[in-house]
């Protein structure tokens, strides 16, 4: 019996949320509070509140009132943030939105806007198209509403003159097409006296269109992205018990158990082996809009940010991107700024190349500018140290678009289009299926250009204390602020981890410098400037290492005598080499080789650390110039 | 997807987004169906688990149904529970009018407990239809030090990107349940199964049809003692959830002051 009710009562179509916009004072509030009554949501207390309310201020019923619920609101007569309120026609219901028209307000109307899924833009019979009138349908544009109807108000006050009607009806029509939109209808009304709202007005019988709950009738709910290609968003990773599993909602798509998913841009692959759920039946599929849990077949590194796809219809991969933006914060967006960005579920920082046009929303003309000020619209070009993965808004809108935040806020948004800019996946996607033969597509050069310098190894040898750890890191510090793509390997970081199976016997020791020779090289190979920091006594470890890199291979004699090492004797080893509590210690009890042509040489007996390192400094500057 | 499925996922993506995104979580759990609601959307999104503690701001003027209740789900769900006090009324604004000047000491017990625990984002069980000052909220919305609502300054909120970043010293509310409506919470109630106190069921021709303080809350005449019924008589009515909390309607401004100052 239960079960009967129940779909009896379930609600079977899902609301169209609707926002209203337009210049402020142009009756938006007014026309909500009119559709609310008569559509018979407005229960009797909240009537009789208005009333009072209005009565107050001596006025007559106002309706705006309604939804401007703060007091500043009613006082001051303008709507300062967005409310929403739910109606039903015969046809389906509505959530609408109520944005405020005051340019001081713009951020508020665009968080009402970006929700909606159709509008309703208002123009004052009495004054026109106006600036926020025009702002609003670019920004509507922007935000991806594509249903606009035009609702030319306060005809009451022009005596329903069907000329100065006409006239309204042909500016509005000319500025959207011009910005690519097709006003769907263009409606006189009177939203104070009820005029062409739920009945066919007496006083403008001329009007052969629909009134306003007709023309809504007419939009419909936005098509969801189920027949895109599947996109995921990593939200997060859980571990709450035994399961590793990886939440999101899905943005575009759907994906089934079973199928094998790409991680963008880590490039990881793994298939979905169990859609989790909780208190609700076994899941096999999922589709867009489903906030969903999947765990994989394999353990694969993945974390927040990742985009998963499937692998036929990956996302695009770059580090730059066109951004047609609106920009809301007091201060002004300028070239050479650094934006927090976030797409989908990614952060990312990213640095304003360009700003190639900031448009004038009246004019829709506009040119080049070194700034994007509060409330304009302009097109950037962003770009990021990381790689992202995106699509291109008019792919799929969803996952096409971006905000950028600037000191704890969200402070602007804007789509994202690739114009100009190639898909960097193509590059790095492997073509060949037999991996053993494949080599990667992109040489060694066009990595180097991009960086702006060759990679390379810097092979710091030398003694115990004679410094090569404190030049490494001063070096790699003093490069890095350069711009340098740069990298420290000593016996920290690889002893813990890729070498923690070795321990100091004279064949562990020959096996950490080959490994570490070998990475070192790879690093190179990726662009990096390497600075291998190892005692590494053996001139044929050493060779070996210079074998991996090739002509990349720089070695660096940190040279400083035993006495001077022993006096420095930073962490007491010399003393206990002497004492005989460390067998087989460098310069003591084993052989230090000396290098017999290294390509640098920097003696620490006379120099202090700061001195040698710029004297590294300058030997990496000059060797890693690109020649072309 | 249906209505109810849609308002589902996308409040588990807002609680997910909030668990992500700050260290220091906590869930108001006020007992009522709201934020019963909300224990059982945390424990969809994290797969049975509430991975973050829960806190009732306790006035001490609860009905006892709702202390039974709090007791036997903290158990039952596997919550973590933390209760806080409120001050007595007599520290309160006396600007404010009673029933407002009552409601002000949950305010200043959450303020307490938000200096003593280090709270950074309070997940509460507001929504957009309660009340007009609430239909203004943002899903993720910014408080400042003396955890004010400045509600003539909020930031913008759009494309499901939300203002998770805040300065120290200050806290982010967060509303997983902002846009549902009253029906929609029966409903889901309804199909999901979700307990809830018996008040809510009409006794003797009167029920309750939203919980507060037992001196500010007065229930409405109603033969509702089902779900079906219950949720029957809400999609005919035509008066308001929150007409019988007292707070709400004695002066204008009374809730925009009440929330202005921190009240959820």
């Amino acid at each position: 019996m239960g079960s009967d009710v129940m779909t009896a009562s379930e609600p079977q179509t899902d609301p169209v949320k609707l926002v209203i916009v337009g210049h402020v004072d142009h009756g938006k509030s007014t026309l909500v509070g009119r559709l609310l009554h008569e559509t018979g949501a407005l229960s009797a207390e909240k009537l009789e509140r208005l009333k009072a309310i209005s009565a107050k201020r001596g006025q007559a019923l106002e309706w705006a009132f309604l939804l401007d619920s703060f007091q500043a609101e009613r006082d001051q007569g303008v709507t300062i943030d967005v409310s929403r309120i739910r109606f039903d026609t015969a046809v389906r219901p509505y959530v609408v939105i109520d944005a405020p028209g005051h340019v001081e307000f713009l951020k508020n109307m665009v968080t009402g806007a970006a929700d909606a899924e159709a509008a309703l833009l208002m123009v004052d019979a009495s004054e026109g198209l106006k600036e926020q009138t025009r702002r609003h349908a670019y920004l509507l544009r922007l935000l991806g509403v594509e249903q606009v109807a035009v609702v030319v108000t306060k005809m009451d006050l022009v005596g329903y003159d069907q000329q100065r009607f006409s006239e309204i009806a042909r500016d509005v029509r000319a500025y959207l097409q011009e910005l690519g939109a097709d006003p769907q209808v263009i409606i006189p009304i009177s939203a104070r006296e009820g005029e062409n709202i739920a009945a066919k007005s007496d006083k403008m019988a001329w009007h052969d269109g629909p009134t306003v709950l007709e023309a809504l009738d007419t939009f419909t709910p936005r098509c969801p992205l189920a027949f895109m290609p599947l996109r995921l968003p990593v939200q997060d990773v859980y571990k709450f018990d035994e399961r590793r599993i990886i939440a999101g909602t899905i943005a575009a798509g759907q994906l089934r158990q079973g199928d094998t998913l790409l991680f963008s841009p880590s490039g990881k692959t793994a298939r979905v082996e169990s859609i989790e759920t909780w208190s609700a039946p076994e899941k096999l599929e999922a589709k867009v809009g489903e906030a969903i849990g999947v765990t994989l077949d394999r353990q694969i590194f993945v974390e927040r940010g990742e985009l998963a796809s499937h692998i036929e219809e990956a996302p695009v991969l770059t580090n730059v991107f066109r951004g047609r933006i609106f920009w809301l914060d007091d201060q002004p967006l300028k070239v050479g700024d650094t934006v927090k960005l976030r797409i989908n579920s990614m952060d990312a920082e990213a640095r304003v190349q360009a700003i190639e046009r900031v448009i004038d929303t009246e004019s829709l003309a506009g040119g080049g500018a070194d700034a994007v000020n509060r409330n304009e619209v302009a097109e950037i070009v962003l770009r990021t140290r990381s790689m992202l993965a995106l699509d291109e808004a008019r792919a799929n809108p969803e996952t096409g678009r971006f905000v950028i935040s600037r000191n704890f806020r969200i402070v602007g948004g804007g789509v994202i289009s690739m114009e100009g800019y190639p898909d960097q996946r193509e590059a790095i996607t492997v073509r060949s299926t037999n991996i053993t033969a494949s080599e990667s597509e992109i040489d060694r050069s066009a990595r180097w250009r991009r960086n702006g310098h060759r990679g390379g190894v810097y092979w710091l040898t030398g003694l115990s204390g004679s410094g090569k750890s404190t030049i490494a890191r001063e070096t790699e510090r003093q490069l890095f602020l350069k711009g340098f793509n740069v990298y420290v390997l000593d016996g920290d970081n690889v002893r813990t981890g890729l070498n923690a199976n070795l321990g100091f016997s004279p064949e562990d020791r020959a096996e950490n410098i080959r490994r570490v020779g070998e990475v070192a090289s790879l690093f190179a190979d990726s662009g990096t400037i390497v600075l291998a920091s190892f005692i590494s006594p053996y001139q044929s470890d050493r060779d070996r290492a210079r074998q991996a890199a090739g002509d990349s291979f720089h070695e660096v004699y940190i040279k400083a005598d035993l006495s001077v090492c022993e006096t420095r004797d930073p962490k007491g080893l010399y003393k206990k080499a002497r004492a005989g509590e460390i067998p087989a210690f460098t310069g003591i009890s084993a052989p230090y080789e000396a290098p017999e042509a290294p390509e640098c040489i920097v003696d620490t007996d006379a120099d202090t650390p700061d001195e040698s390192a710029a004297q590294l400094v300058a030997y990496i500057e000059k060797v890693c110039q690109l020649t072309d | 997807m249906n209505e109810l499925d849609e308002l589902e996922a996308a409040s588990i993506f807002i609680l997910r987004e909030a668990y992500n995104r700050f260290d220091d979580l906590a869930m108001l759990w006020s007992l009522g169906k709201d934020s019963n609601v909300m224990v059982w959307l945390a424990k969809k999104a994290f797969y049975g688990h509430v991975p973050f503690p829960v806190v009732h701001v306790d006035t001490g003027k609860k009905f006892k149904e709702m202390y039974d209740f709090r007791d036997r789900y903290t158990d039952e769900w596997n919550l973590r529970l933390i209760t806080g006090d409120c001050p007595p009324v007599e520290d309160m604004d006396p600007t404010l009018p009673p029933a407002a000047r009552s409601a002000a000491r949950k305010t200043a017990g959450l303020k307490s407990l938000l200096e003593e625990y280090g709270y950074t984002g309070v997940i509460a069980g507001i929504r957009r239809d309660e009340e007009a000052v609430r239909a203004k909220e943002r899903v993720f919305s910014p408080r400042g030090e003396a955890a004010e609502w400045d509600f003539r300054n909020q930031p913008p909120e759009f494309w499901n990107q939300f203002n998770t970043e805040f300065p120290p010293g200050t806290h982010v509310r967060i509303h997983p349940i902002l846009g549902w409506t009253e029906l929609d919470i029966w409903r889901y109630v309804r199909r999901e199964g979700i307990p809830l106190v018996d008040l809510y069921f009409a006794k003797d021709g009167m029920r309750y049809r939203s919980l507060g303080d037992q001196d500010i809350t007065s229930p409405v005449p109603s033969n509702a003692d089902t779900l079906d019924a219950i949720i029957h008589e809400l999609e005919t009515t035509n008066t308001s959830e929150r007409a019988g909390r007292a707070m709400d309607h004695e002066a204008e401004d009374s809730f925009e002051r009440l929330r202005r100052d921190g009240y959820m």
